[in-house]
C-alpha cells in the first residue's frame, strides 16, 4: 500500500518541515499559471488510441514515488512497453515529496511526468493548477471500475486530475487477546467503543484502547465518517470552511469523552513505541486505514495471531455501515510534462488490472473494484490475523467509505499547524471541539494570505 | 591512532619548561581536585554515552532491537551481517551515498578552505581600498547560519538552473567567512612582514611566495580550517535536502533519513538496522580525520590568541 504515511509524523521532522513550510509557502499560489511548459496532447486529440501509438515510440518519463510496489510494476510495464523507459525517482515521501515538488515546480525545472500525490494532497496541486488534467484523455470511462468516494478524490473540481493506486477505507483493528482477557465486547457503536475504553483502562491502568496524540489525517477521517463535510470548494478559488459542521461536532463530543478523561494512549503514531504497544496489547484497538495490515505484520510481529478485524463503529446502534477513506495515494500527470501521452498511459497500467494486481500481492490495498471483490482477493487469510479472511471486512468496508468529501486545498499545510490547536488540546485535556475551531479559522486565515476567498461559516 | 606524542609539533621551537627545576608555578602540577575530576567523567560519559549505544544497537537485527534492552548487547551478534547489508542494500546505495559525500567534501570542503587561505592571506598582507568594508561584510556573515541562508539559495539556485545537481551542494560549501575570518587573523600573525619582504627583494612573484612560503606558514591554519569545513560539509543535512530530489546525488545524511522514513510508510519494511549500522559507519571517517588531525588543530584553536 503505497502511501499513506501516517501524517502524525510529519512535525516531528522539524529541519525538514521547517523547509517544508518555507517553501511549500512560497510556492504555493492559488492563482498561479505555474508549471511552465506546455500540456502536449491536451484537448481532443489525446484518446486511447494516441496514447496507444505514444506507448510504442520510444520515449523516457520520469516518475515520482514512494511506494515499494512501483518498482515492481515500472519492471511490468517497460517489460509490456519496451520502448518507453521509466525514470523511477523515490524523491522522499509524503510530505517530504510534496515539498520537493512544490520547490521544482517554484523552479520550473525538474519536474517529474508522474508524481505519486496523496487523496488529502492532490487538490492543492490541482487548483494550483500544476497537474494535467485527465479529461480527454479517455481515463473517464474508468469510473465505473472505482467507488464513488475515490472518484470524488480524484476529480478535483470536475476535472480528472489523477488516477488511483491504493487506499484506506477504514477499519476497526483490534487485539482479540485483549478483549478477551478484560471481558470486552466487539465495538459497533462508538458508545460501546467508549464504554470498553473505560472499562479496559479502569482494569489495567498500562493498558488503553487506542493511541491518539491528536493527528489531523486521523481526525479529518473521523470527521468524514461522522458525516462532516467542513470544507468545500468551488471554482479554483473559492473554499468555505464550516465550523459549526454537524459531523465535526459529532466526532469531537465522542471523542472527547477519551481524551478529556486521559483514555487515549499518549504515545505517538509511527514510533517504535507505538509498533511496540501494537505488538503487546497495551495499545488494544486501532481505527485506520486498509493498508495497515501488513504493517502490523512487519513492526509488530509481536502481535502475530492475537489482532482482528471489524467494520468501523457508527454513531447509531443498527445504523448502516459507514467508513471513511484514511491516507492513500493518487498518480497524477504534472502539467510540465513533455510527454504526458506516455505519463497517462503508464497511470493507466497503473491504475488498472496490471498494476492493482501487482500493489495487491505485495500488501497494498488497491483501489480497484474487480480486485476488491475477487475470491482470490477476498479468500485470503494471514496468520497474522488468526486466519480471518480480513480481506472481507476491508472490502465491505471500500464500499461504505460516505461520498461527497472533499479536503482543503491547503490541506498540506493546514494539517502542519494542527498541533499548534488541537495538539495543544489534547495534551492539556481540553475540549477538542473549540480547538478544531481554532485549527479551521487558522486554516482559512492561510487560505486567505495565499489567494482563496475563503469563506467561514 | 598511534598518537604517542602529544607535544605538537610546532610547539617543538619553543623550549620545554625543564621539569626538575621549575618550583615556580607549574600549571601542570595542580592539586588534583576530585570534584573536577567527577564532573570531568560525567562529561566523558555523558558523550560517550551515544557512541555506546550506537555501537550497541548497530549489533543488533531489526527484530531484537525492540526485545532487548537498549543499553546492552542482546541476541546475535549481527554487527557484520548489518554491515554487509548496509552496503548491498538496495543496489548498493550506501556505497552511492557515500561516494557523494565524499565527493562533497574533497571538493567542497578542499575549496573553502583553499579559498579562506588565499583570501585570508590577501587580507591580512595587502593594502587595498575598501578592506575594512571587507570586513565588515566577513564579519556579518560569520553571524548568519547556513540554516538560515538554505531556502533563500534555493530559490536563487532554481533561477539559474543548478538545482538538483551536485554543484548546488559544492557551490555554497565553498563559502566560508568562518574559514576565511581565522585565515585572515592567522596570517596577519604567523607571516612576517619582513619574510614577504625578503622573498619579493630575492625576485619571488607573489604567487610564488603564496605557495612555496605563506602556504607552509599557514598550515596550522589552513588545518583547522580544514576541519571545520569538512565536518560541516560531511554532517550538511539541510542543504541537500532542499537541493536534491534525486537519490543518486543524495549524501550520507539525506540517504539514510530516507530509509528511516521508510518505516513509516504504508507497506515500507523498517530497517532501523540498517540506518544504526549506517550512522555507525558514517563516522567512523569523520572520527579518523579527527584523531589523524587533532595536533594542528589544537594549535591552531588558539591561534592569535598570544600575541607576540
Amino acid at each position: 500500500m503505497t502511501a499513506t504515511i501516517r501524517t502524525a509524523r510529519v512535525w516531528r521532522r522539524s529541519a525538514a518541515v521547517v523547509a517544508a513550510g518555507a517553501l511549500a509557502a512560497a510556492g504555493l499560489s492559488a492563482c498561479s499559471s505555474s508549471g511552465s511548459g506546455t500540456s502536449a496532447g491536451a484537448g481532443s486529440t489525446a484518446n486511447a488510441s494516441s496514447i496507444a501509438a505514444a506507448l510504442q515510440k520510444k520515449s523516457t518519463i520520469t516518475v515520482w514515488a514512494w511506494a515499494p510496489q512501483d518498482k515492481d510494476i515500472v519492471a511490468a510495464f517497460e517489460k509490456q512497453y519496451p520502448n518507453v523507459t521509466v525514470n523511477l525517482v523515490n524523491a522522499g515521501s509524503s510530505t517530504t515529496e510534496y515539498t520537493k515538488l512544490q520547490n521544482a515546480i517554484k523552479a520550473g525545472s525538474g519536474i517529474p511526468d508522474v508524481a505519486q500525490i496523496e487523496y488529502y494532497a492532490l487538490p492543492q496541486f490541482s487548483l494550483a493548477g500544476s497537474v494535467q488534467s485527465l479529461d480527454g484523455y479517455g481515463l473517464d470511462s474508468l469510473k465505473s471500475d472505482y467507488s464513488q468516494a475515490v472518484w470524488d478524490a480524484i476529480e478535483v473540481n470536475g476535472n480528472l486530475d489523477a488516477v488511483p493506486q491504493d487506499t484506506g477505507p477504514m477499519a476497526l483493528f483490534y487485539n482479540e487477546k485483549i478483549f478477551k482477557q478484560y471481558g470486552l465486547t466487539v465495538p459497533t457503536t462508538w458508545d460501546q467503543y467508549v464504554a470498553d475504553a473505560v472499562k479496559l483502562h479502569a482494569a489495567n491502568p498500562n493498558e488503553y484502547i487506542t493511541s491518539d496524540t491528536g493527528d489531523p489525517g486521523f481526525a479529518t477521517s473521523m470527521i468524514w465518517q461522522a458525516g462532516g463535510k467542513p470544507y468545500t470548494v468551488s471554482g479554483a478559488t473559492s473554499v468555505t470552511v464550516d465550523t459549526k459542521d454537524a459531523g465535526t461536532a459529532k466526532w469531537a463530543a465522542q471523542w472527547d469523552q477519551m481524551e478529556e478523561k486521559g483514555l487515549l494512549s499518549q504515545v505517538s503514531g509511527w514510533t517504535t513505541q507505538w509498533f511496540n504497544g501494537l505488538g503487546n496489547g497495551t495499545i488494544a484497538t486501532l481505527v485506520t486505514g486498509a493498508w495497515m495490515p501488513d504493517n502490523l505484520e512487519t513492526s509488530a510481529a509481536a502481535g502475530s495471531g492475537d489482532w482482528r478485524v471489524a467494520p468501523m463503529p457508527t454513531y447509531t446502534s443498527g445504523g448502516t455501515a459507514a467508513s471513511a477513506e484514511n491516507g492513500g495515494s493518487s498518480y497524477a500527470v504534472m502539467k510540465a510534462s513533455s510527454n504526458a501521452l506516455v505519463a497517462a498511459g503508464f497511470e493507466q497500467f497503473l491504475a488498472t488490472q496490471p498494476g492493482e494486481t501487482i500493489l495487491a500481492n505485495e500488501g497494498g490495498f488497491p483501489a480497484l473494484n474487480s480486485i476488491l471483490n475477487s475470491s482470490s482477493f477476498l479468500d485470503q487469510a494471514p496468520a497474522y490475523f488468526g486466519g480471518q479472511k480480513i480481506n472481507e471486512v476491508l472490502s465491505a468496508a471500500a464500499a461504505s467509505v460516505l461520498p461527497g468529501w472533499s479536503y482543503l486545498p491547503f490541506q498540506v499545510y493546514a494539517n502542519s499547524i494542527f498541533p499548534d490547536s488541537v495538539g495543544k488540546a489534547y495534551e492539556n485535556k481540553t475540549d477538542i471541539a473549540a480547538a478544531l475551531s481554532t485549527w479551521n479559522n487558522a486554516s482559512a486565515t492561510y487560505g486567505q494570505q495565499q489567494g482563496f476567498t475563503v469563506t467561514v461559516k | 591512532m598511534a598518537v604517542t606524542e602529544h607535544a605538537p609539533s610546532g610547539a617543538r621551537r619553543t623550549v620545554r619548561p625543564a621539569r626538575h627545576t621549575a618550583k615556580r608555578w607549574n600549571p601542570n602540577k595542580r592539586r588534583k581536585s576530585w570534584k573536577l575530576t567527577a564532573v570531568m567523567t560525567l562529561g566523558l560519559i555523558y558523550s560517550l554515552l551515544p557512541l555506546f549505544w550506537l555501537l550497541v544497537n548497530a549489533s543488533k537485527t531489526q527484530a531484537n532491537l525492540f526485545s532487548t534492552n537498549g543499553m546492552w548487547f542482546g541476541g546475535h551478534f549481527a554487527l557484520l551481517d548489518n554491515v554487509r547489508q548496509t552496503l548491498t542494500y538496495n543496489g548498493d546505495e550506501f556505497l552511492h551515498w557515500f561516494g557523494n559525500t565524499l565527493i562533497y567534501v574533497v571538493v567542497g570542503a578542499g575549496g573553502a578552505t583553499f579559498l579562506a587561505t588565499i583570501g585570508g592571506y590577501g587580507l591580512a598582507k595587502f593594502d587595498f581600498p575598501g578592506k575594512r568594508g571587507v570586513l565588515a561584510v566577513v564579519l556579518g556573515a560569520v553571524a548568519v547560519p547556513s540554516t538560515a541562508l538554505a531556502v533563500p539559495t534555493f530559490l536563487m539556485y532554481s533561477k539559474i538552473g543548478l538545482v538538483n545537481t551536485p554543484w548546488a551542494i559544492i557551490i555554497p560549501s565553498l563559502i566560508n567567512p568562518f574559514g576565511l575570518y581565522l585565515m585572515w587573523i592567522f596570517a596577519r600573525d604567523a607571516i612576517p612582514n619582513e619574510l614577504l619582504e625578503a622573498a619579493r627583494v630575492d625576485g619571488a612573484r607573489e604567487w610564488r611566495i603564496f605557495f612555496s612560503i605563506t602556504s607552509r606558514l599557514l598550515r596550522p591554519g589552513m588545518i583547522t580550517v580544514l576541519l571545520f569545513a569538512v565536518v560541516a560539509t560531511w554532517n550538511n543535512y539541510l542543504l541537500p535536502l532542499v537541493m536534491l530530489n534525486n537519490p543518486k546525488l543524495y549524501p550520507l545524511t539525506v540517504g539514510l533519513v530516507q530509509w528511516d522514513a521508510q518505516s513509516q510508510e504504508a507497506g515500507g519494511a523498517p530497517i532501523f538496522n540498517l540506518v544504526l549500522t549506517g550512522s555507525l559507519l558514517m563516522i567512523i571517517p569523520i572520527m579518523i580525520v579527527f584523531l589523524v588531525m587533532q595536533r594542528y588543530w589544537q594549535s591552531g584553536l588558539t591561534a592569535g590568541s598570544v600575541k607576540q
